[in-house]
């Protein structure tokens, strides 16, 4: 038998973002229209149905965000999308979704804010917000797609690492990835590795929903299949009922920060560009990173030392890929397209040994490869 | 008069509300120190309003019919 | 009925006040529960936030505390993934109509399949009586301690108004009335709901003395002074002051969600 061909297409970011998740087997979408979001919930629209699988415009964002809890939690992979203002909407449902543990997927495609902001420009300003936006200790995973490609595959890997850690992971998308079209190439489905929550082998009498085991992550058993457990926002122990037991709410929050924490190096994915001999580092991710590497190739070949580490995952934040790139380099640009909310976090993570460039542009322009070119060239 | 219907209460579970006190038709329940007394068993009709009013899952009302079905079941 | 079948009894007693009316809705819940014969494999309960919302913590079924006022959304992505699920919500007044009011009027305007069954004490219960969207004008409350100058909503009339397919109102009083409604929404397709008023003799009655101040005070006063529908259909607005009117508001036979999401299914794959 003949190998199943890849497909390559011309494809928008947000509409890869949409075939990226039916891929990973998602088959309930619910959503509020806002720019520059609203393609991937179009496009759920127009191809859920005929899957047998389930469209449903909610009345508000925050409804959206309950709406694929509740369908998760009957064994229905869900996906919901938003930006800005919709995004601030979701964020006590998505504490909900960290705590009870059920596994969905978020898209935010962003746009400038604060508030309405500018719906239809670019920026990075919800870098903090996807990793706090939701009140209390949780876990995070924040995965950041800088081409049509990546929103497929990532989004994709967001449902598996949702489903393997039982939890909600943030696709941060932005304007400018969300309305790129551009060549995509797309495997057969056979070629797709999915990951799916792992189930109780245990009878109903003796689950633990919130067992603490060594892994920290618990089987999940899906509403309707004979587990009758009770889930609630409420801090619990590890049969799902809420306590004040402060050894048993200790041990529950703990492991649902390891769960995460001791899965780092599984977790957090980077890409390096000639970071082996370079003296100048640039860290970039989403739409900047496409023109951090274009200016990093220019100056390349014009002779600079220059490398480029792209993160893939903002959150867990990759602080030993980060600290393990700074022996012997001479200086680190950050372009963002914000004050400067991840250069922070590599300050901190590098204990200012190096100097550090911020490159910040809040204007609703995207950072082009000129901009960075120019700080390479002449910001010593 | 021949009783018609057992009466039973977990009072683990009672909050002396006094609802089955004031809402049974034949004055079959009193308010004691802490907790409703049984005073007249053999007044009870079997009619269940104590038991479908008492908000705390306290009284279970069997009429000696019912009960003779399910024995006999 | 023995209804140990259905509680978990390790989580007894429940945490509702003496007197709480909570406790008797319930067991109309469970008593109708029982008479139809649902597998409690197939049935969620799922609330929001408040005394009512505690409601899940108790029974044996899949069951699902959400957050404030969100509980018919999460009910919806059960429903529309597990259509075969007996998805049941409870609610406080202030958790359905306040907080949660968009998501109300939208269940019921999609006539999504969905028994929503609203404990209605007109107070904040359990954040300490503070007024909701069905204290009356001039009932006082933590908040309202000079009488509440809101207008308050008729919970009943505007799920009716918003396109539910059944809607009744009873008491907690009157248990035979709540169980005969619960088994008619049970029964039928599309978003169906029970109010049920349901005495808060600590947050509501010991500040309005007037409706008595204790629980079985209280359930006297709804004994007294409700008014079935038919009969209040002929009384004059000045008559019906302080009544409480109970009854079927609405039972029609219209296609719910489901009903035309399912052509929406059947035209996407003639494409
Ligand atoms: C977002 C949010 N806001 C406020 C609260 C606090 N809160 C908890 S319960 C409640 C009101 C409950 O009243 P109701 O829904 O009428 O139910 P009851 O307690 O009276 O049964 C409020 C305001 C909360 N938990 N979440
Ligand atoms: S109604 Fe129930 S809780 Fe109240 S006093 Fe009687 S037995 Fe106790
Ligand atoms: S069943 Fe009726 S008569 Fe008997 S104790 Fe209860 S309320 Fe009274
Ligand atoms: S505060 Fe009111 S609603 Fe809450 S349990 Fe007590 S009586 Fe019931």
């Amino acid at each position: 038998m003949s190998q199943p061909n890849p497909k390559i297409k011309m494809m928008q970011g947000n509409v890869a973002c949409a075939e990226g998740a039916i891929a990973a087997g998602c088959r309930f979408f619910a959503g509020y229209p806002i720019t520059p979001s609203s393609e991937i919930a179009e496009t759920m629209s127009l191809k859920l149905p005929a899957l047998d699988g389930n469209f449903i415009q909610m009345e508000d964002e925050i409804g959206a965000m309950g709406a694929v809890i509740g369908s998760s939690l009957v064994g229905v992979k869900s996906l919901t999308a938003t930006s800005g203002p919709g995004f601030s909407l979701k964020q006590e449902n998505i504490g909900f979704a960290a705590i009870a543990e059920i596994p969905v997927v978020i898209i935010n495609v962003q746009r400038g804010g604060p508030s309405t902001g500018l719906p239809t420009k670019p920026a990075q300003g919800d870098v903090m917000q996807s990793r706090w936006g939701t009140h209390g200790d949780h876990p995070a995973i924040v995965l950041c797609p800088s081409s049509v490609e990546e929103c497929y595959f990532m989004t994709i890997r967001a449902f598996n690492l949702s489903e393997e850690y039982r939890t909600p992971v943030i696709v941060l998308s932005d304007e400018i990835i969300g309305h790129l079209t551009e060549k995509i190439t797309i495997p057969h489905h056979s070629d797709i590795d999915i990951i799916n929550r792992l189930k109780p082998q245990s009878d109903p009498e003796n689950y633990l929903p919130y067992e603490n085991t060594e892994t920290y992550i618990p089987a999940m058993a899906n509403f309707g299949e004979g587990y009758r457990y009770h889930v609630t926002g409420l801090v619990h122990d590890e049969t799902g009922f809420p306590t004040n037991d402060s050894k048993k709410i200790e041990e529950q929050l703990t492991r649902l920060y390891n769960k995460i924490e001791k899965n780092h190096d599984k977790i957090i994915d980077v890409s390096e560009y000639f970071c082996d001999d370079m003296d100048t580092l640039i860290i970039a991710y989403g739409a900047v990173a496409r023109s951090a590497k274009q200016s990093m190739l220019k100056a390349r070949q014009e002779g600079h030392k220059v490398g480029l580490l792209k993160l893939n995952t903002i959150w867990p934040f990759p602080e030993k890929q980060i600290v393990k790139l700074c022996q012997n380099i001479k200086r680190i640009i950050v372009p963002e397209m914000n004050f400067g909310q991840l250069a922070h976090e590599i300050e901190w993570a590098t204990r200012r040994a190096i100097p550090i460039i911020k490159y910040n542009k809040i204007n609703g322009e995207p950072i082009t490869p000129l901009d960075i070119y120019n700080i390479l060239i002449n910001r010593k | 008069m021949e009783k018609k219907a057992d009466i039973a209460m977990n009072l683990e579970w009672c909050k002396s509300c006094e609802i089955c006190v004031k809402f049974c038709p034949q004055k079959v329940y009193e308010m004691g120190k802490f907790y409703p007394k049984i005073i007249a068993p053999e007044a009870c009709t079997g009619c269940k309003i104590c038991e479908n009013l008492c908000p705390d899952f306290v009284i279970t009302i069997t009429p000696l019919k019912e009960k003779k079905k399910l024995e006999t079941a | 009925m023995d209804y140990l079948n259905y509680l978990r009894k390790d989580k007894m007693p429940h945490i509702w006040c003496d007197g709480c009316g909570h406790g008797i809705v319930l067991k109309s819940i469970l008593r109708t529960v029982d008479k139809l014969g649902w597998d409690k494999n197939e049935i969620a309960l799922i609330s929001g936030i408040g005394c009512s919302s505690r409601t899940p913590g108790y029974v044996d079924f899949n069951t699902l505390h959400t957050t404030h006022g969100r509980a018919l959304s999460f009910a919806t992505g059960i429903k529309i993934s597990k259509p075969k699920m007996h998805t049941i919500v409870v609610s406080g007044d202030g958790d359905a109509t306040a907080i949660g009011g968009n998501h109300f009027i939208h269940a019921a305007r999609r006539n999504m399949d969905i028994n929503l069954i609203i404990f209605n004490n007109n107070i904040y219960g359990m954040t300490g009586g503070q007024c909701s969207p069905t204290t009356p004008t001039g009932k006082f409350a933590s908040t309202s301690q000079f009488g509440n100058p809101d207008s308050p909503f008729d919970i009943s009339r505007l799920a009716e108004a918003a396109g539910a397919s059944f809607v009744a109102r009873s008491t907690a009083y009157h248990f035979a009335k709540t169980d005969k409604y619960i088994e008619m929404a049970f029964r039928k397709k599309g978003f169906c709901v029970v109010e049920v008023l349901s005495p808060c003799p600590t947050a509501y009655g010991r500040r309005n003395k007037s409706t008595g101040k204790v629980g079985h005070e209280m359930l006297k006063d709804q004994k007294e002074n409700s008014v079935p529908i038919e009969r209040a259909r002929k009384m004059k607005p000045e008559e019906l002051k302080d009544k409480y009117i109970t009854g079927v508001f609405i039972d029609r036979d219209v296609p719910d969600y489901f009903e035309h999401y399912n052509e929406v299914k059947k035209r996407a794959k003639l494409k």
